[in-house]
């Protein structure tokens, strides 16, 4: 679904991704681990051009997204994604921050969009936030809300840059929980995150991003069971 | 005693004088509605202007896009000449140069400069306003599907408008004070007509007082207005 070919980025003389080759396939859950730094979420950025590459290729459903003339605002609609810092719209309702992409860009009918919205609201049991400021929630219901904005477009894959990394620990849980139903459902998902646990239990693959390469990728059995590069050793020793 | 009688005697009949006889106070009225004419126009026109300046200078800033750049650059010249030059100066230029024809409508050159000045000034707000919304807004609005332009349409400039109107509101206190300069192209505005009563009463304060009231209260009436509508913008801040 999505195949990255010797993808470079570099940000001035600093080359953060220094070539990398991927192929992720449709209902598959690739968890990206790494230290900070280390170009992973660049990586994932990557993936939908909010970084625009400075070599190789990126494929995403048989076209080439990094090629000029095809249309990425297009093809963004497609990948949904999951920021660390939420950027829910805060000039706009729950109800509205849902319904926006829907009613602009596939000119869904206003009444359809917001049955659909509420629809979503009432799975992850915040139907009664609807006409509530983002600023009025907590981190966990931010975050699921943003979870299930980039839902409403009805994305093939959906993309998270740390999506608990500025939660209060108390909210991790319901988020990953929603990650997780995500995940049985079969969507195709790419995670950038420091929950070892997440990645163990969802990924059907993981990732180790230092230095701007993939150093190891595995299952999760062999990539926590028996890690064989040296840094990742290292890096699984300090976290887990 | 009598002589303070005698001076608010004189003061009530100098007044008297600036606002009854020849039915002197339709002047007042005639010139509050060109002042607010213009004043509202130009507004308009200058809100229009910054908002498209600031939008295009943020782009330009922005992209690799050369068209985009070279706009930047006109957009900066634009601004760094509106605001290096006096407001009156760029009145008499526009009017005696652009609008050289005998039936020049001195009312739309007025409301013309005045927003092509006050648009300067507006961009330079709008895009510190644009500039000063997380950049995440701009990335969330493009990871869903939009453009860059319907991106900052949607999501980023009505974020930027309600942190800049306090600047806004000022920048429109300052232009319905500032079209009173308008004189100068024969415009009959409130302050040309408290003038031109002044002169044919002989006593130039009392309808220069009346006048200065009457702008005074359009400014206070504005200030109110903005509040009004700030606390309004506001539902979606913290409770």
């Amino acid at each position: 679904m999505i195949v990255t070919k010797q993808l470079k980025k570099s940000f001035g003389d600093h080359e953060v991704l220094k070539g990398i080759d991927q192929h992720i396939e449709q209902g598959e859950k690739v968890v990206v681990i790494g230290p900070s730094g280390s170009g992973k979420s660049t990586f994932l950025r990557c993936l939908n051009l909010l970084e625009e590459p400075t070599g190789g290729e990126i494929w995403f459903e048989g076209v080439n997204i990094t090629d000029k003339h095809n249309d990425i605002n297009r093809m963004r609609q497609k990948m949904g994604m999951v920021f660390q810092q939420f950027n829910l719209f805060p000039h706009l309702s729950v109800l509205e921050n849902i319904t926006l992409a829907p009613i602009k860009l596939k000119k869904t009918a206003k009444d359809a969009a917001a049955d659909r919205a509420m629809e979503l609201l009432k799975r992850i049991g915040l139907e009664e936030k609807a006409s509530a400021f983002p600023n009025q929630l907590s981190g966990g219901q931010k975050q699921r809300i943003a979870i299930v904005r980039a839902l409403a477009m009805d994305p093939d894959v959906m993309l998270f840059d740390e999506p608990t990394s500025a939660l209060d620990p108390e909210m991790v849980g319901e988020v990953l929980e929603l990650m997780r139903e995500l995940a049985n459902e079969g969507m195709t998902m790419v995670v950038v995150t420091h929950e070892m646990g997440f990645a163990r239990e969802v990924a059907n693959r993981v990732l180790f991003i230092d230095d701007g390469i993939v150093k190891e990728e595995n299952s999760p059995d062999q990539f926590f069971g028996h890690p064989k590069d040296p840094r990742l050793q290292e890096f699984l020793s300090k976290v887990l | 005693m009598n002589t303070i009688l005698d001076k608010l005697r004189g003061i009530y009949d100098s007044f008297y004088n600036a606002i009854v006889p020849e039915q002197r106070y339709t002047a007042y009225i005639e010139g509050l509605k060109i002042t607010l004419i213009i004043s509202l126009f130009a507004v308009l026109l200058g809100v229009a202007i910054g908002v498209v300046v600031a939008v295009i200078k943020v782009c330009g800033a922005h992209t690799r896009n050369v068209l985009m750049r070279i706009l930047g650059k006109i957009c900066d010249l634009y601004i760094t000449v509106i605001r290096g030059t006096p407001l009156m100066v760029q009145l008499l230029i526009i009017y005696n140069l652009i609008f050289t024809s005998r039936d020049t409508n001195p009312i739309l050159v007025g409301t013309v400069c005045f927003g092509i000045n006050s648009g300067a000034y507006v961009a330079e707000i709008v895009r510190a306003g644009i500039n000063a919304v997380d950049i995440g807004q701009m990335e969330a609005g493009r990871s869903l599907g939009f453009n860059w332009l319907q991106t900052m349409w949607y999501i980023v400039l009505p974020q930027a408008i309600k942190n800049i109107l306090p600047a806004l509101g000022n920048e429109f206190i300052v232009l319905v004070k500032e079209t009173s300069v308008a004189s100068v192209i024969a415009v009959n505005d409130l302050t040309k007509n408290a003038q031109y009563i002044g002169s044919r009463t002989w006593d130039l304060i009392p309808p220069l007082v009346i006048a200065a009231a009457i702008y005074l209260v359009i400014v206070v009436a504005l200030s109110k207005l903005l509040g009004i509508f700030e606390r309004r913008l506001a539902k979606g801040d913290r409770h």
